[in-house]
């Protein structure tokens, strides 16, 4: 009962400090909708993919981008709870520390869903202005992304959730944080189609799981789609399982 | 009566090091019991352990009639704590560190509102609580981590140096404000400080912790008087503070400074036998002993190694650099 109340109040603080920086959130859209625009527009002129432009292509790599760095970047901010010392607040309240683990997945998740919700809207906005073509913004289209991408950030937000508890410094956490992520993000399919891919290279994307992510929410906006749809689903849910257990065994363990 | 606190053994160590060695103390219910001793002399690496955020390596000790090893939860449940660095979230309001931490005690919402509007008030901060703590001075954010320790009315609360770095003027409204809690609300009140002073004026009992051990535990008077009496303090060259040792009243004299220090039992009776001993003196100074005194008598003058970690101050300016 009561961590319920202590989850929700975990949540509240993250809405809080979420309308209090719009700005940031702001900035942070800016990103891959410059990548889109960029990237996307310029090999788009000589680029295309299964009868898709490459912009189109792109759109469902970037969601998975922006889940990626908005997700795990979250968990810099436990560093930072560490350093002045509002997580002993946190810590010493009667909360259980899988409810502290959990209210914290929550609100990060949140933030990160707010920032997809304002893409998958930009998106829109650029499929009617043409810039983006073949992409479905259908209810069962657009929940089928959002479940996508539910899933896989929660995962992603414990992956920096751990990496944070176990942390000292903000620095430490973006050095392990990058090296993490742009592996992730460049080994996953977001910018290249995933078949026929040299033999070096297969195995690693393979074995990463945002690669099912793309591979998931491509299927679901463009009807392009490399493993069937379910295994997708059931590798970033398996992957966010395994690192919600993770993350509260963890929190459990974390030194202050 | 059960005492509020029961520590037994309590042992904490990083490594090879010793931070809390068998430590073994009761404290009573209403009590104000002062923590003092150096840096890195235990204190708060005790208040941890009591508060349960890290486990002791052996020993145990009940907190509020729970075991912080066996019942964790149920401890944290009846303590309050105000941490020694400040740990309120700047990017809100008062009234939104007050409402989180009622979120995070699950106290009822018209509950909850009845204490935030009843603390406020307590520290003076009513008519603040809309402001992000971002712009509150350093003593307003103290007093409102302290009303944040008494919202969910805590049997126990833990004061981490309350007083750290405030002008005089908070230091003494926080005071006033923790003299009226252990009377009025019968809290038990464990705190640590630096300021001698402050623990003089507060607590009813204290211990002096020194190297993880208890070196000296008793009420502020009670220590005084063992060390003894008055301080005198003279200048007269080419006196040695050896001519005073034999005097059956002198407890201690050596060299202080550019003078002599002598601690004897009464100033007032026995001043002129010290003049008499001392020769051609310049200048003369008597003040009674103060918990200074003892505390730097029992704990020794060497200059302690503080912890690497920056200052309250230094955190507070790394904080506001964040987000």
């Amino acid at each position: 009962m009561s961590d319920l109340t202590g989850i929700y109040a975990l949540w509240y603080r993250e809405y809080k400090v979420f309308l209090h920086e719009r700005s940031r959130i702001v900035a942070s859209i800016v990103n891959p909708v410059l990548w889109l625009l960029i990237i996307g527009g310029g090999l788009g002129s000589v680029l295309e993919f299964g009868g898709v432009n490459y912009v189109s292509f792109l759109y469902p790599g970037i969601l998975v981008q922006c889940a990626l760095f908005s997700a795990v970047f979250f968990g810099v901010y436990i560093v930072w709870d560490k350093k002045i010392d509002f997580l002993k607040e946190v810590l010493v309240s009667p909360m259980s520390r899988t409810a502290i683990f959990v209210g914290k997945v929550i609100g990060g998740s949140t933030d990160t869903i707010l920032q997809l919700a304002i893409l998958l809207f930009i998106g829109w906005v650029f499929s009617l202005l043409g810039i983006i073509h073949n992409v479905s913004f259908t209810p069962f289209s657009v929940a089928a992304a959002i479940l996508f991408l539910l899933v896989t950030t929660a995962g992603l937000t414990s992956i920096g959730l751990i990496i944070g508890s176990q942390m000292e410094s903000p620095e430490g956490f973006q050095l392990i944080g990058s090296f993490l992520i742009f592996p992730m993000f460049f080994l996953s399919g977001a910018l290249f189609p995933i078949e026929n891919l040299p033999a070096y290279l297969a195995p690693f994307v393979y074995i990463n799981p945002a690669t099912y992510a793309v591979d998931g929410l491509r299927w679901a906006l463009l009807g392009m789609n490399h493993f069937d749809p379910l295994l997708d689903l059931a590798v970033v849910t398996l992957f966010a399982a395994v690192l919600i257990a993770v993350g509260t065994y963890a929190f459990r363990h974390m030194r202050l | 009566m059960l005492p509020a606190i029961a520590i037994r053994d309590l042992t904490k160590r990083f490594g090879t090091l010793a931070a809390v060695d068998s430590l073994s103390l009761e404290i009573g219910e209403g009590e104000v019991f002062g923590l003092l001793g150096p840096n890195g002399a235990g204190k708060t690496t005790t208040l941890l352990m009591l508060t349960t955020l890290i486990p002791p390596s052996s020993g145990t000790a009940s907190v509020g009639g729970y075991d912080i090893v066996r019942d964790p939860d149920r401890v944290r449940a009846s303590i309050g704590i105000v941490f020694q660095d400040p740990s309120s979230d700047e990017t809100l309001t008062g009234y939104e560190n007050l409402k989180l931490h009622g979120l995070l005690y699950g106290m009822p919402a018209n509950l909850r509102e009845e204490r935030i509007n009843d603390v406020l008030a307590l520290v003076e901060l009513t008519d603040r609580r809309d402001e992000k703590v971002k712009r509150y001075s350093g003593g307003m954010r103290r007093r409102l981590e302290l009303a944040r320790g008494l919202m969910h009315h805590p049997k126990i609360l833990f004061l981490d140096e309350p007083t750290l770095g405030l002008d005089p003027q908070t230091r003494e409204h926080i005071w006033e404000y923790i003299r009226r809690l252990a009377q009025e609300k019968k809290i038990t009140i464990i705190l640590t400080t630096h300021y001698m002073d402050e623990a003089d004026r507060l607590c009813n009992r204290l211990a002096i912790i020194d190297h993880g051990k208890i070196a000296k535990l008793g009420t502020p008077q009670e220590l005084k008087r063992e060390l003894g009496g008055d301080i005198i303090h003279l200048r007269a060259p080419g006196c040695d503070p050896a001519v005073f040792r034999t005097l059956p009243f002198v407890r201690e004299a050596r060299t202080e400074g550019d003078g002599i220090s002598i601690t004897v039992q009464d100033a007032a009776r026995h001043l002129q036998e010290v003049l008499n001993r001392a020769g051609t003196v310049e200048a003369v100074e008597v003040r009674p002993v103060t918990l200074e005194d003892v505390f730097l008598h029992t704990t020794g003058r060497g200059i302690r190694e503080g912890p690497a970690e920056g200052s309250w101050a230094e955190k507070v300016m790394a904080a506001g650099t964040r987000r």
